[in-house]
C-alpha cells in the first residue's frame, strides 16, 4: 500500500499514545496524531486543548487551538487559568505533544527566534504553552519534520527545556517529571539515551536508510544498539488518517501551540 | 451600573495614549470590533497585553498603535507568522516594540493575580528555558515554608480591558459561554473595563447557576456590537472565519497589501452607531 512520509510520521505518533492517556494536544500534526489515536487504538484518550477543552473529540481538525468544534465536543470547558493552574501545572496530564521549529540534540525545544534574541533573523510565534507543558506533563511527545534546520546540535533558544545539556540537568533544575521520551519524525523514531540522554534513533522507518537519517540531522547522529524497523502504515490507519485529513480540509498543518 | 455607549464614544472616554491594554479572549470572543476603533481613532504608544497577539494585535502594531506588547504566543493559529508583529520586531516597522515575553500560564496567572489585588503572580513555570535570560519581570523566589524554587512575575493590572460577550441584559450583567478563556481575570485585574456585546436583552438566559457572568457593577461601559468578534468567533452565534485567517498570511505579508487593506476595511469605515440604554 502507498503511503507518504507525512502519514508515515502521523500513524507513528498515534501508536505511541495509550487508551487511557490524558494528552495535551499542540496544533497541527500533534493534533492529527492525537485525533487518529483516537479514531483507531485510543477511543477513551483524553484530549486536552489549552484553550480549556477537556475530553475534546472534534469530528474535524481544528485550524486553531479554541475552534468552536473543540469546545462543542469537550466533557468541559475550563478557563485558561484553570486549565494551566490546576490541569497543567497539578499534574493530571501524561503526555505533552508537541510541534518544533528547531530541536537539539537533547531535545530542548526552540519556537522562539532564529538567531539572536534582540536582533532575530527570524521572529517565530513563541511559547504559547509549552515551556510548562514541557515541565509539568509526565513525559513529552514531539513530531517534528526531519531536516539539518530542525535538527540543530544547539538551539538558538531554549523556549521549551528537554534534557538541557544532558545527563541529570533536569533533576538538578529541580523538575520531577520524565522529559521529552520520544520524537517521532518522517524518517524515525528517537528517544533519549537512558543516561546521557541524547537523542538516539531506536526505530527507522520503512525504506529510509541510516545514511539519509545522518545527513538530515544536524549532529553526528547515534543509532540505538537494538535499533527497531517501523512497521508501515496499516490499510485501517491510513483510511482513518486519510479520512480525518480530508473531512477536515487540510493536509495536516504546522506550528507549534 | 456601566454606561451603554456608542462603540467611538466608549473608546474616546476610556481608551487613552500611553494606556496599557488588554484586549482579551482566547481564539474566541476576540474583540475585533473595539480594536478597528481603537486604530481609527489613532491611539498611540500602548503597551498591548494579550496571550495570543492574533490578528487584532497584527492590525494594531502594523498601525502604528503600539510601544510595547506583554505577550505568550505571537502567530497566525494553524497559519503561520503574524507578519506585522515580525516587521516591527525584526525591521522596526512602523516603529520599534518592546517585546515582554511570558508562556501562557505566566500571563493566565498574571491576570489571576490581577484580579485577586496580589503585586505578583507565583507559577512551577520558565525553569530551564531561556525566558528569564530576556524578561526581568520573570525571577524565582524561594517558597518560605518548602524551600522551593518557584518562578514570580508581577501582576498584570491593566488600565483597561476590553472583552466582547455574548450578551448583556439591560441591567448591565454580561454572560460568556464557550471558550471563556482569561476574559473575567482581564476585567476584573483592570481599572476600567469596556465590554462589547452580540446584543443586549431584557433575559440574560443564563443557562446554569455556575455560568460566567460578570456582575454589572464590574464594568464600566458596554457597546452593542453584533459581529464584533468576526474573524473570530461567538459561541451560539457565529462560527470561526478560518479562509479569513488564511488569507491574512497573503494580506499581511507585505506592508502595502496590509495598508490598502486597513485603509478599505478599517480606516475608511465608521464605528456601528449602536448604542442602548
Amino acid at each position: 500500500m502507498d503511503y507518504t512520509a507525512s502519514e508515515m510520521m502521523m500513524v507513528a505518533a498515534a501508536r505511541a499514545l495509550k487508551n487511557d492517556d490524558v494528552c495535551l494536544v499542540g496544533i497541527g500534526m500533534p493534533s492529527a496524531a492525537c485525533n487518529l489515536a483516537r479514531l483507531t487504538h485510543a477511543p477513551n484518550i483524553t484530549l486536552i486543548y489549552e484553550s480549556g477543552t477537556i475530553g475534546a473529540k472534534p469530528y474535524v481538525l481544528p485550524l486553531s487551538i479554541g475552534d468552536p468544534e473543540l469546545c462543542e465536543t469537550a466533557l468541559t470547558t475550563v478557563s485558561v487559568p484553570e486549565m494551566f493552574a490546576y490541569w497543567l501545572q497539578g499534574g493530571r496530564i501524561t503526555v505533552g505533544f508537541l510541534a518544533a521549529a528547531q530541536i537539539d540534540r537533547f531535545g530542548n525545544i526552540n519556537t522562539t527566534v532564529i538567531g539572536e534574541y534582540s536582533k532575530p533573523k527570524v521572529r517565530l510565534p513563541g511559547g504559547g504553552g509549552a515551556p510548562e507543558i514541557a515541565s509539568s506533563c509526565d513525559q513529552v511527545f514531539v513530531i517534528v519534520s526531519h531536516s539539518p534546520r530542525a535538527f540543530v546540535p544547539k538551539v538558538d533558544f531554549v523556549t521549551s527545556f528537554g534534557f538541557g545539556t544532558g545527563g541529570n540537568h533536569r533533576q538538578r533544575l529541580g523538575i520531577t517529571t520524565t522529559g521529552p521520551s520520544l520524537i517521532v519524525t518522517d524518517l524515525c523514531l528517537m528517544r533519549p539515551h537512558p543516561q546521557t540522554k541524547e537523542l538516539l534513533v531506536t526505530s527507522v522507518h520503512p525504506s529510509v536508510t541510516r545514511e539519509e537519517i545522518a545527513i538530515r540531522t544536524g549532529w553526528p547522529v547515534q543509532f540505538a544498539g537494538d535499533l527497531a524497523h517501523t512497521d508501515p502504515p496499516t490499510a485501517g490507519e491510513l483510511a482513518v488518517l486519510r479520512d480525518l485529513l480530508n473531512r477536515s480540509g487540510q493536509a495536516g498543518g504546522t506550528g507549534p501551540s | 451600573m456601566p454606561r451603554f455607549l456608542a462603540l467611538a464614544d466608549a473608546i474616546a472616554e476610556y481608551v487613552h495614549d500611553g494606556d496599557t491594554v488588554a484586549l482579551e479572549g482566547f481564539t474566541h470572543l476576540i474583540p475585533f470590533t473595539a480594536g478597528h476603533e481603537v486604530i481609527r481613532q489613532g491611539r498611540r504608544s500602548l503597551t498591548l497585553v494579550r496571550m495570543t497577539p492574533d490578528l487584532i494585535y497584527d492590525q494594531l502594531i502594523g498601525m502604528g498603535c503600539a510601544r510595547k506588547l506583554i505577550f505568550s504566543w505571537g502567530g497566525n493559529p494553524g497559519v503561520g507568522s503574524l507578519h506585522r508583529l515580525r516587521d516591527a520586531v525584526e525591521n522596526g516597522w512602523p516603529q520599534p516594540l518592546e517585546l515582554e515575553e511570558h508562556g501562557h500560564a505566566g500571563i493566565a496567572t498574571a491576570y489571576a493575580a490581577g484580579a485577586a489585588g496580589l503585586p505578583l503572580a507565583i507559577l512551577r513555570g520558565y525553569v530551564g528555558t531561556d525566558l528569564p535570560g530576556v524578561n526581568p519581570n520573570i525571577r524565582f523566589i524561594e517558597d518560605p515554608f518548602t524551600g522551593g524554587r518557584l518562578a514570580a512575575i508581577p501582576s498584570l493590572r491593566p488600565d483597561v480591558s476590553i472583552v466582547h460577550a455574548q450578551r448583556a441584559d439591560r441591567a448591565g450583567n454580561v454572560l460568556l459561554e464557550g471558550i471563556v478563556g482569561v476574559q473575567k481575570e482581564a476585567v476584573l485585574a483592570a481599572t476600567r473595563a469596556v465590554v462589547t456585546v452580540e446584543e443586549v436583552v431584557d433575559d440574560l438566559r443564563v443557562a446554569s447557576p455556575n455560568s460566567v457572568v460578570l456582575p454589572s457593577w464590574t464594568i464600566d461601559a458596554i457597546i452593542e456590537a453584533p459581529g464584533g468578534a468576526r474573524p473570530s468567533y461567538a459561541h451560539g452565534y457565529y462560527r470561526r472565519d478560518n479562509a479569513f485567517y488564511t488569507q491574512w498570511d497573503t494580506i499581511s505579508r507585505e506592508r502595502e497589501t496590509f495598508l490598502a487593506w486597513m485603509g478599505e476595511n478599517v480606516l475608511n469605515r465608521t464605528a456601528p452607531r449602536v448604542g442602548r440604554g
